[in-house]
């Protein structure tokens, strides 16, 4: 079933708020034992741009977002356009009385010239005049109940109050207006909203902004009949520990607890806000005492990569983290670590490309990229998440998997987990193992002359660090010899080359299956889904809805996509009727993979470039198509603002 | 007892050019860390890519060879990791002033407590003798084309202006006062550069050793003039004794650093004991950084688990 839901969006112009009203709505609904599932859309630019945060709320878990709107909350006119299409029958538009007489084509300045001819064509289409209240006007027939509510009239009213005159210090409050107006309309615990604030701002910010709440709860009970609005958000009890959190805060979480203690990065989006939240949490507590990461923040991305592969020889388990332009920067590093055999971690976020392409946008282009980047062949290892979770305890996982098999490591997520926020259980850390491979320490080399890539049978060598007394040692980017120094001879690069690239069979034997794929839905069935990344979750409401109407379907998760099990793959695959490939972007990367080292070739490609998301809404429909024999081969998908 | 310099030396052949400057540097090196008694497992050789590159297979310490401009970056990266190393960068003038100049800056924001020697010969040595960033405007060593169409940067202004604290100049075919130099460098708390100024006998026939030796300009007793002069023998005092002076000391080593043709310095321009290091500053925050370094931390309890108690994150993220 795709669950039910409670949609709340909130929009307005970047620099508003809008993003600290989702954080405190989010929370608020966590408070009443709620779940939630959030995705943040923004434009990259710091203030006046559109951008927006959906907030799908339930009584049980969700697993993605859909592409209804049941209550809009519009901070601004241009919100109100952008999305009144989202709003669902007899659903509800929350608006600032001032922006009703806006006129939509002429006092908008941030619609692009792009943007004006597509809303003039439905404006035209759909007869509907050139003011924000004629919209609402036209909304009418789908039963929109529309809340216009004075904010500056309110604030002024807060403000001689708490006795502040600036306006500026006032005006940031609408966002919580709008939250206040948002649960008053839902009828939810005001009590819930409070606490919220408290824990979202400092005491003396937190009070004002609770009076602003209380203002507008009032304002909303007096002049809203609120009780012919359909939606209801009520709260439950629940006894269990939860969190909420985004896909950035999972993996800062992750990496410490996997042992990460040096973090490089150049600022990016959307990889940036993982490495500010490490740094704000740099003393580490530990079962004995403290331990601390060091972030550092370095002049490119070439120092970031370059600088952790440093300090993994050094010792210590060390990463960066990135997105596409900035993982095009480290390409050379990424090749010294693979040449040198260093247990180096990427975080790699991608967003849509080419060049700077969509900074802020969502995309999974970069698999291919990832795979290949660098000159020459060595063995890497790209581990791709699916959601929140995953990206957790992946984020742990990487650093072994990098120092037991001695090579980098791209662990690969997106724009759309990266930025999306959603409550689970507190996870279950407290059996994440670390094991750091092979290391020899001073003692066992005694008497004994060290060489870092001693052949051996795995081609895995055993592996001291820098300091280490009796293990003097050599790195090169050159080929080199045992001692790494460097060395030409071809049969010595012979043996290089062997060592280096058979460790993709050791790793392919040696890693599990169940930490390289998932399963879901039913083994049996004829359909099978095959996607990786996010789009994980729209996947698995879809095919639990589309169960519950009787069509039968699997879905594999490729994780680890290179090396790829390709065995196990295939086994999964063959003889199947219908093999649906998703992902977002246009080549259809995984299934050229799929094609190429599995010998098997998806039949359908459900496919997403606009920059955003997987919703489970599209997703169901198109995969039902295709179970339906009414898709045609390749689908692109389009929802979301 | 004093190790020698031949304990610092390794069975790999030197591959570099008969009469290259590196062979003076390479030397220099391995007595400045014998005098210092340096033990070669806590020595860490970083170097770039080129023939200065190299360097680290020569020498018996650890040796990290690195990419083409980047050496700063993995320096910095192994010090950091492990603050107790003895972490030494090797590269030449392409290297640290072309391709990695954005490295060359922004790692004397950091003053990390480490030291860079910076081969300069003016020329791309194992490309076959491109112009370096070092060779001057209107020059033409043998193997360009036309003369040089770029100025030259100033690798010790350049220093100075980027906040490392030890700034000095040797010259490759001057072991010993090159050895001294190094020593110094080593024994400065905080980011040191030498710049070694070194003749490339095969590719630049202009800046030679009988250039910098004065060969063609004897006095009336047939004696070469160098043209290398020393800081310290004209009194030159580079020492910031005072915070207060560090603006002060910085032109004047700027003012010495302008310097060149017929009388080229040699020695330090600039030292400043006073700014704290980077990994002082680091301290400053994490009280316990020098001893427990993330190169030295546990990560891990006796059973394999990871120590580390998330409750601190979770708190900040609980709904319920």
């Amino acid at each position: 079933m795709i669950i039910e839901s409670i949609n709340w969006m909130a929009g307005g112009p970047q620099g508003s708020g809008v993003d600290t009203a989702s954080t405190i709505f989010g929370r608020a609904c966590g408070y009443g034992g709620l779940w939630v599932f959030g995705r943040r859309e923004y434009h990259s630019n710091i203030k006046t741009m559109h951008s927006y945060f959906h907030q799908r709320v339930s009584k049980e878990p969700t697993l993605a977002n859909i592409s209804d709107v049941d209550l809009l909350a519009a901070f601004d006119a241009e919100t109100v356009v952008r999305h009144v299409g989202e709003v669902v029958n007899e659903g509800g538009i929350i608006v600032d009385s001032r922006d009703l007489n806006v006129n939509v084509l002429k006092d908008i300045a941030t619609f692009s010239e792009d943007y004006k001819n597509f809303v003039r064509a439905y404006m035209k289409d759909n007869g509907i005049g050139e003011t924000i209240n004629d919209f609402l006007n036209y909304t009418k027939q789908k039963n929109i109940q529309i809340f216009p509510v004075p904010y500056m009239d309110l604030l002024k009213r807060i403000g001689e109050q708490l006795k502040i005159e600036k306006i500026s210090m006032l005006s940031k409050m609408i966002n919580v207006l709008a939250i206040g107006v948002s649960f008053a309309i839902l009828k939810y615990d005001r009590k819930l909203v409070e606490d919220a604030i408290k824990a979202t701002f400092h005491e003396k910010i937190a009070a004002m902004n609770v009076t602003a709440v209380d203002y507008a709860y009032d304002y909303a009970e007096k002049n809203f009949n609120t009780n012919i609005f359909k939606h209801k958000l009520e709260k439950q009890e629940t006894t269990q520990p939860r969190i909420f959190l985004t896909g950035n805060q999972a993996v800062a979480m992750g990496k410490v607890l996997g042992g990460c203690r040096v973090q490089t990065y150049y600022p990016i989006t959307p990889a940036a806000d993982e490495s500010e939240y490490l740094e704000s949490h740099e003393i580490l507590k530990t079962k004995t005492g403290q331990e601390a990461v060091i972030v550092l923040q370095t002049e490119d991305e070439i120092a970031a990569v370059n600088s952790a592969s440093g300090a993994c020889l050094a010792g210590a388990r060390a990463a960066t983290s990135t997105s596409g332009p900035g993982f095009s920067l480290m390409a050379e590093g990424l090749g010294w670590a693979g040449n040198n055999e260093v247990p180096l971690v990427i975080t790699l976020y991608q967003r849509g490309g080419p060049s700077t392409g969509q900074p802020t946008r969502h995309s999974q282009q970069d698999l291919r990229f990832a795979m290949h980047a660098a000159h020459g062949e060595f063995a890497r290892i790209i581990l791709a998440s699916g959601d929140i979770q995953e990206c957790f305890f992946d984020a742990a996982e990487v650093f072994n998997l990098a120092e037991k098999f001695q090579v980098p490591v791209i662990h690969l997520l997106d724009k759309g987990m990266a930025n999306c926020s959603q409550t689970y259980p507190v996870f279950d850390y407290g059996m994440v193992k670390i094991n750091r491979g092979e290391i020899v320490s001073e003692k066992e080399l005694e008497g004994k002359e060290y060489k870092r890539f001693q052949f051996t049978e795995t081609g895995v060598s055993p592996r001291a660090f820098l300091g280490t007394k009796n293990a003097v040692q050599y790195y090169t980017g050159d080929e080199h010899n045992e001692s790494g120094n460097i060395n030409e001879e071809p049969f010595i690069r012979r043996k290089m080359m062997d060592k280096r690239l058979q460790k993709l069979d050791l790793i392919d034997k040696e890693v599990p299956i169940e930490m390289k794929v998932n399963f879901f839905g039913d083994k049996d069935s004829e359909n099978i889904v095959v996607s990786w990344g996010s789009p994980k979750g729209a996947i698995i409401e879809s095919i639990n809805q589309l169960k519950s109407e009787g069509f039968s379907c699997g879905y594999l998760q490729v994780r680890m996509i290179h090396p790829l099990p390709s065995a196990h793959i295939k086994q999964m695959l063959q003889n199947k009727r219908r093999i649906i490939d998703i992902e977002d972007n246009w080549t259809a990367q995984l299934g050229g993979i799929l094609t190429e080292h599995a010998l098997v070739k998806p039949n359908y490609y459900i496919l997403k470039y606009t920059g955003r998301p997987m919703m489970t809404t599209e997703v169901y429909q198109a995969i039902k198509a295709a179970l339906t024999d009414k898709a045609p081969q390749r689908q692109v998908l389009t929802l979301g603002a | 007892m004093e190790p020698k310099p031949s304990e610092y030396k390794t069975g790999v052949y030197v591959d570099w050019c008969p009469g290259c400057g590196d062979f003076g540097i390479l030397s220099g090196l391995q007595m400045a860390l014998a005098e210092l008694a340096l033990e070669p497992h806590n020595v860490v050789i970083v170097s770039g890519i080129g023939n200065a590159g190299k360097t680290p297979h020569f020498i018996k310490a650890n040796g990290v060879h690195t990419l083409h401009g980047r050496l700063l970056p993995f320096a910095m990266g192994i010090k950091i990791a492990n603050p107790n190393l003895e972490v030494i960068g090797v590269g030449g003038d392409g290297d640290g002033l072309g391709i990695g100049a954005g490295h060359f800056v922004n790692t004397g924001r950091r003053n990390i407590d480490m030291t860079y020697l910076l081969y300069n010969n003016g020329v791309y040595g194992l490309t076959k003798g491109q112009a370096s960033p070092t060779l001057r405007l209107g020059i033409q060593t043998k193997a360009l084309p036309q003369p040089n169409i770029n100025e030259a940067t100033n690798p010790v202004a350049l220093a100075i202006v980027s906040g490392y604290t030890f700034v000095a100049r040797s010259y490759a075919f001057d072991v010993m006062h090159l050895k001294d130099t190094i020593k110094r460098a080593i024994q400065h708390k905080g980011l040191a550069f030498v710049e070694c100024l070194q003749p490339c006998p095969v590719y630049n026939d202009i800046n030679t050793k009988d250039w910098y030796g004065g060969e063609d300009r004897k006095d009336s007793a047939g004696k070469a003039q160098s043209r290398l002069y020393k800081l310290e023998n004209e009194g030159f005092d580079p020492i910031v004794h005072d915070a207060a002076e560090v603006f002060k000391k910085k032109v004047a080593g700027l003012e010495r650093a302008e310097e060149w043709g017929d009388r080229i310095p040699i020695g330090v321009f600039y030292q400043n004991p006073f700014e704290p290091t980077f990994q002082e500053r680091f301290t400053k925050r994490i009280a316990f950084y020098p001893e427990n370094p993330p190169a030295k931390q546990q990560l891990k309890d006796e059973n394999g688990i990871s120590s580390v108690d998330l409750g601190q994150f979770i708190d900040d993220l609980k709904t319920s």
